[in-house]
């Protein structure tokens, strides 16, 4: 327990000071990689949670897509982050405020938190024993039987997804050559070689 | 010194709040806007993991497996529309989204 306790406090800190490092970094790039790292302490709290599939698909997910997705644009857009970052001072006050508020409305309402009686009693699918069936095996179960349509569902979602990011950014750029395979198979000796005779001394 | 649901759920609020300050503080920049809203997600799924561990009850990770599909979506979406408005603007200001005047 003190062990689990000690785990907790290191990646839940270490997350915390990940986040703070994201929204607070100068370049972009760094707050990428601090997102990377709050993504892999998430992960070590899911671990720790109980719930090893989740964090393994943060891992490959978060980690390897959607963060190297955000590295890739940063890179690629060459913009001006330091004139992005006019104005930061004159938005500290409110949104410190706002943040304020919120965190403190949010632990109040965590803390003072009961299950509802009779809740526990209408579990939608409750969890097998961790020493019988691992966490990934009973997801599975679940997914593919019970909640097979919103699986298929999420996976059209992602489709969709993939298609609109392509359509959205694909364009015919004008001026670039490309090889045209019907126009090379279309051309007949007879249009484009000439014989010509050619006068002793004197040019075509 | 035991580690319970409101532990969990105390580092999960104040992510979001984190996030929630990344998107006031850096108000110009969509790209770190769009980390500020992956950090909020991040928050809500340790919520979800960590209600499902101590109710007992697996549809929380479910629900938490369809917000990364949605989160992921959502980021490949919004850094395709980030790419195009940047190729036709030269520029990713949030002031100078205006071109729809709405």
């Amino acid at each position: 327990m003190v062990i689990q306790s000690i785990v907790f406090y290191v990646f839940s800190c270490a997350l915390l000071i990940c986040g703070v490092m994201v929204i607070s970094a100068r370049n972009p790039v760094h707050s990428v990689l601090w997102l990377i790292a709050a993504f892999f302490q998430a992960a070590g709290l899911f671990v720790l949670m109980g719930a090893e599939f989740l964090a393994m698909i943060l891992v490959i997910v978060y980690v390897g897509a959607v963060a190297v997705l955000f590295l890739f644009v940063v890179m690629m857009l060459d913009i001006n982050f330091v004139e992005l970052r006019r104005g930061v001072v004159r938005y500290l006050p409110i949104g410190g405020l706002i943040g304020l508020v919120l965190v403190s409305e949010l632990v109040a309402m965590v803390s003072g938190w009961v299950p509802a009686a009779g809740a526990l009693a209408q579990l939608g699918a409750p969890v097998p024993p961790v020493d019988q069936i691992s966490n990934t095996r009973a997801l599975g179960q679940l997914i593919y039987t019970q909640y097979f349509y919103l699986f298929q569902t999420a996976g059209m979602i992602l489709l969709v997804a993939m298609i609109g990011a392509i359509v959205l950014t694909l364009r015919s750029r004008e001026g670039v050559r490309r090889q045209n395979v019907p126009a090379q198979l279309a051309r007949r000796r007879e249009d484009v070689v000439a014989v010509r005779k050619v006068p002793t001394r004197g040019g075509v | 010194m035991d580690i319970g649901l409101g532990h969990y759920l105390t580092v999960a609020a104040i992510l979001f709040t984190l996030g929630v300050f990344g998107i006031f503080l850096n108000r110009r920049n969509v790209i770190i806007i769009l980390m500020s809203i992956e950090l909020m997600l991040l928050a809500v799924n340790i919520n979800l993991v960590a209600f499902s561990v101590h109710l007992g009850d697996l549809v929380g990770q479910i629900f938490a497996m369809f917000i990364l599909t949605v989160a992921a979506a959502e980021a490949a979406i919004g850094l395709a529309i980030l790419v195009v408005y940047f190729r036709n603007r030269g520029s990713i200001a949030v002031e100078d989204i205006n071109m729809m005047k709405g």
